[in-house]
């Protein structure tokens, strides 16, 4: 299939993961609808056969949060970069968060701005070169999973491109869960990333991901010092909260009846 | 309070804007507060659940404009509400509404001056802001009200046009407007025209999400039916320029024809889009052009006038744009002198202008100060021109 991905490029693999946690949960393709922003990881919707929409830099939580209201019998999947949902759409991403809307949100997390050529993310990590960071960011970059846990997600998870058949297990789990679910999925971007931070090309990337990811249970066993820059994978957080389309449901009919 | 109750109702501008748009069959909003806006997102709040509607206070105005165009794909007609700074930020998404075809209405009371400006004061300076504030050469639809009644009248005309012609239209109040009540008589439900969005009829696998309907070949500015997200007619929005079946295209051909399209579908409905309202225009020799809460002292002048032997009328421009160039063209034929007082420095004398040619002189007359036009400071430069 002709994409618009790099060789290497890691966002390919999230989406099949995306792709094959839809599968697995046998979802009518009629009622699914899959919503971006801008930015490399955004473009996927196009190679999809649902609803999708492409919307603007960062808005895509906006947008799917009307058409999730609009519709509630849509399943709703947002994928965005960490620039598009972490920084011009960091706004959108904590009060979806905090409404528990029911959408499904995967940031494809390549700790750089991808479509304009590698400048600097709220991903980027400190020290890290980015081209507008050309002597090594002095930025702290943002820990996803604790924002959205603390601005109210009900479902939190962190995957990697590496572990995609574990990403897909935890993307189907967050679709599943009734309110507003995050999973966080490290990719790699080997054109604009990997190369200047000199971690190499996309195996010497997925190997990384490989020796750096841990999961909850290992990690607990392990020293601070043994931890450093290595990042956890797997389910973060689950807890169950009022959902906003149904809340408003229950208060339209209330007053529908009051009458 | 029964909202219902009663057709002949003291009411306010922005009530009449919200009574207009359920009437028009409005069952979204999503909008963030600003004065002189805010009563309709207070009163969409209480009205739109009682009737299966659905209201969200969104996190800012860009967010509100992109759920507006998310809950319209989803088949809700939809609508937002603002004020001058609310409206630069929701600018961006008027664009992608606009090239993705997807009707929507977004309400912008003008208030006075840039940013904040005089925050609550009237003014009318987001007439150029309403035409042109997006980027890339799009069409734009925009309705201007001088009365209660009229407010509500062109919110359900601003539903009507969105929905017919695929597209966000724009209702350009203002303080003075919204603000204000009047007595109103609402018309009887029965009698408002509703329209609808076309929807496909072809099979789902046959469906261009941007192609023509049977019949519709040939037209340069046709209008694509629209389908529902999640009623089986799965097809890709994007506002990257895209060909018919909706998904992204680098061809110079299609891009080409895709924004020359959405213009004519506007251009070749002028006719039908525009709207004017005369007053002793037959044999006026002097011409005061008016829009919005300025038209409301003009025409008072332009009766006082008359009254004193004056050759005067009144254009008002219930439609700014697409622009009356015609109308006034034609007025131009005993019009010799056009006077256009606005609450802005020059934004529609400039069009008039634009559309005279030379063939009569324009008198622009811009207020200021925040306080509206009086009857006689109008009736005094229509005396001074006779
Ligand atoms: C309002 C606006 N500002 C800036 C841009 C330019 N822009 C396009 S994509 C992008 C960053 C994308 O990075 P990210 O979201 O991390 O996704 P990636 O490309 O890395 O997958 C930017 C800044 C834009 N399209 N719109
Ligand atoms: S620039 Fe980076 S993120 Fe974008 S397609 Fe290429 S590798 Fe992927």
């Amino acid at each position: 299939m002709p994409h618009l991905w790099c060789p290497g490029c890691g966002h390919g693999i999230v989406l099949g993961a995306v792709v094959r946690a839809i599968d697995r949960l046998s979802l009518d393709k009629d009622k699914v609808a899959v919503v971006s922003g801008i930015g490399c990881a955004s473009r996927a919707p196009g190679y999809l056969d649902f609803n999708t929409l492409h919307t603007t830099h960062g808005r895509a939580l906006a947008f799917a949060t009307g058409l999730k209201l609009a519709r509630p019998d849509l399943r709703v999947i947002v994928v965005a970069g960490d620039g598009d949902l972490a920084a011009i759409g960091g706004n959108h991403l904590i009060h979806a968060c905090r409404r528990n809307i029911d959408l499904t949100t995967v940031c494809f997390n390549n700790e750089i701005y991808g479509m304009t050529s590698g400048q600097c993310s709220p991903m980027t990590p400190t020290g890290k070169v980015a081209t507008t960071a050309p002597f090594g960011n002095i930025e702290r970059n943002f820990d996803l999973c604790d924002l959205t846990r603390a601005a109210g997600a009900t479902f939190v998870a962190r995957g990697a491109a590496y572990y995609a058949r574990a990403l897909s297990g935890l993307i189907e789990q967050a679709i599943k869960h009734k309110g507003f679910s995050f999973v966080e999925a490290v990719s790699q971007c080997p054109t604009y990333y990997g190369r200047r931070n000199k971690i190499g090309t996309a195996p010497d990337m997925l190997e990384w991901q490989r020796t750096h990811a841990v999961t909850a249970e290992k990690a607990a066993a392990l020293s601070p010092e043994e931890m450093a820059g290595k990042f956890i994978i797997g389910k973060y957080f689950e807890t169950e909260a009022p959902e906003y389309t149904e809340e408003y449901a229950r208060l339209s009919e209330r007053l529908k009846g009051g009458r | 309070m029964n909202p219902e109750r009663s057709r002949i109702r003291l009411m306010q501008g922005n009530e009449a804007c919200v009574e207009g748009a359920i009437a028009a069959g409005c069952r979204f909003y999503a909008g963030y507060p600003i004065t002189p806006s805010t009563e309709i997102a207070e009163l969409m709040s209480e009205r739109l659940p009682r009737i299966g509607g659905r209201f969200i206070q969104m996190e800012d105005e860009i967010g509100s404009m992109a759920a507006v165009i998310g809950a319209s794909l989803g088949g809700r007609k939809a609508m937002t509400a603002t004020s001058g700074p609310g409206f630069s930020l929701k600018q961006e998404n008027i664009g992608f509404a606009a090239v993705t075809e997807v009707p929507c209405v977004i309400v912008d009371v003008q208030r006075f001056g840039p940013s904040t400006g005089q925050p609550t004061s009237p003014g009318q300076g987001d007439v150029m802001a309403a035409r042109w504030g997006t980027h890339g050469d799009h069409p734009a639809v925009v309705l201007s009200p001088w009365s209660v009644r009229e407010t509500f009248d062109l919110t359900v005309r601003a539903f009507n046009l969105a929905e017919k012609l695929r597209t966000p239209v724009i209702l350009l109040s203002d303080e003075v407007i919204a603000h204000m009540r009047e007595k109103v008589e609402l018309p009887d439900p029965a009698s408002i025209e509703v329209v609808d969005r076309r929807r496909p009829t072809v099979d789902a696998d046959e469906y261009l999400a941007y192609g023509p309907a049977p019949g519709d070949e040939g037209q340069e500015g046709y209008i694509p039916p629209m389908a529902d997200f999640g009623d089986g007619y799965r097809y890709h929005v994007t506002a990257l320029f895209h060909g018919l079946d909706g998904f992204p295209t680098g061809d110079h051909a299609e891009s080409d024809f895709l924004l020359r399209r959405i213009n004519a579908k506007i251009e070749t409905r002028r006719s039908e889009i525009i709207q004017v309202a005369r007053e002793s225009l037959s044999d006026a020799e002097v011409v005061v052009v008016a829009y919005g809460c300025t038209a409301r002292p003009a025409v008072s002048a332009v009766r006082e006038a008359r009254a004193r032997g004056i050759k005067a009328g009144l254009l008002r421009l219930v439609t700014i744009w697409p622009f009356a160039d015609e109308v006034i063209q034609e007025t131009a034929n005993t019009g010799r002198v056009f006077i256009v007082p606005e609450m802005n420095l020059g934004q529609v004398s400039r069009e008039v202008e634009r559309a005279l040619h030379g063939a009569a002189r324009v008198v622009p007359f811009a207020r200021v100060d925040t306080e509206l036009f009086t009857p006689d400071e109008i009736l005094a430069r229509i005396s001074e021109e006779a």
